[in-house]
């Protein structure tokens, strides 16, 4: 990604809470992308394989621009040292992201609820008195757009199947996760100080349209979500509280890099 | 009987796969086999598509978002077609014999046009116009 190397004024009231949206939006991105790319050479069909392996891919590459502004314009360290170093503990991805691949229905529908909420999130970003994050979410999103219609088409394809067992399968992925969806949308410390800003809007705004949005997409797949106030969301990773699966993912993730920290790549 | 492979691939040893018994027939489950989509690729606005490959995928949407990443993932791409391989009307390689005697049709070529000397004419003319 392209940032200018540039780094723009910033009121001390709005750093701390851009450091908490910005580390949670990089650390998710990052997260997932590593989950996603478990699934390259292990993909259903070779196409299917490709086009996953390729959205892991962006998805690193957002995760790059997200720890990049954070070096730039809050003072972390350089992205590669700020990804690989920290402890799980200091880590604010949602716990959506932290489990394990599953099987493809799993992955498929985390796919579908994660690329559908950072569409919404690049479309309002874009649009950020940060200047910087809406020059990044601007090129996030038509990335995202791709990636949506992926999931969409997937699981539509899945949902109208006329196997009995792929529909079901889905259904209970759906089911089995939309808690931990939930959980995107842990509300963030400080949000209101960058809503009022016009930085970025509170968590709660991007579930609403995220709900809207997820009704219309499943309309017509044969799927359905469960009623949102009777699950319970999956809260804590934006704090730093995080399931038994993060840290052997970061074991896994950092074990290269961990060998030379200081190593030219 | 069958051995589980063990990989220096940690991902693929969390899977536990099986060898099949030495002699016994490879049998997958049965399932629909997907049909394929030809895939035609636009690099400008204005450029013709040209054709690039297939895809195999169970519609056209499918065949679309495939098409994208084995096609349009590098270099430039203004516009992508997927077309249902079975709306492709091919001839028979039998029949290449209808172009046989092609190759000795010259008189078909357009060398002998002498036009060049009209089109300078023309822009001799149009040059004129358009000085004051």
């Amino acid at each position: 990604m392209n940032i200018p190397h540039k780094s723009v004024p910033i009121a001390d009231l709005h750093r701390e809470p851009l450091r908490h949206l910005l580390t949670a939006l990089a650390d998710d991105h990052l997260i997932l992308g590593h989950r996603h790319s478990e699934w390259t050479g292990l993909g259903p069909i070779l196409e299917e394989d490709i086009a996953f392996s390729s959205i892991a891919q962006d998805q690193m590459g957002h995760a790059l621009g997200f720890y990049t502004l954070l070096h730039e314009h809050l003072g972390a360290p350089d992205p590669d040292i700020h990804a690989f170093t920290r402890q799980e503990t200091e880590f604010s991805c949602c716990q959506l992201v932290e489990w394990p691949i599953g099987d493809y229905d799993f992955s498929l529908t985390r796919h579908l609820f994660f690329d559908l909420a950072a569409g919404l999130r690049m479309e309002t970003l874009s649009l950020s008195s940060f200047k910087p994050l809406a020059q990044l979410a601007t090129k996030i999103r038509g990335e995202v757009k791709y990636h949506m219609f992926h999931a969409k088409t997937m699981v539509n394809q899945l949902g109208n199947s006329n196997d009995e067992t792929a529909r079901a399968r889905m259904q209970t992925a759906i089911n089995r996760q939309f808690g931990l969806a939930l959980g995107m949308f842990e509300p963030r410390l400080g949000e209101q100080i960058l809503d009022d800003a016009q930085i970025a809007p509170i968590e709660s705004k991007w579930r609403e349209r995220w709900l809207e949005a997820l009704n219309a997409v499943l309309d017509g797949s044969g799927l359905h979500i469960p009623d949102p106030d009777r699950i319970e969301p999956v809260y804590g990773g934006r704090n730093g509280y995080h399931t038994e699966y993060l840290q052997p993912l970061l074991n896994e993730m950092t074990e290269v890099f961990r060998l030379d920290p200081q190593a030219e790549w | 009987m069958s051995v589980e492979i063990q990989s220096l691939d940690p991902r693929i040893n969390r899977l536990g796969l099986h060898t099949h018994e030495p002699g016994s027939p490879d049998t997958l489950p049965p399932h629909d086999h997907w049909g394929t989509y030809q895939v035609f690729h636009q690099k400008k606005r204005g450029d013709r598509h040209t054709a690039v490959g297939i895809v195999h995928a169970p519609g056209a949407e499918l065949a679309m978002a495939y098409a994208k990443e084995q096609f349009g993932r590098r270099g430039e791409t203004a516009n992508l077609w997927v077309v249902d391989t079975r709306h492709v009307m091919a001839l028979d390689y039998a029949d290449q014999d209808m172009f046989a005697t092609t190759p000795e049709k010259s008189y078909r070529d357009p060398g002998g046009y002498k036009v060049n000397d009209k089109i300078d004419a023309y822009r001799e003319k149009m040059s004129h116009e358009h000085t004051p």
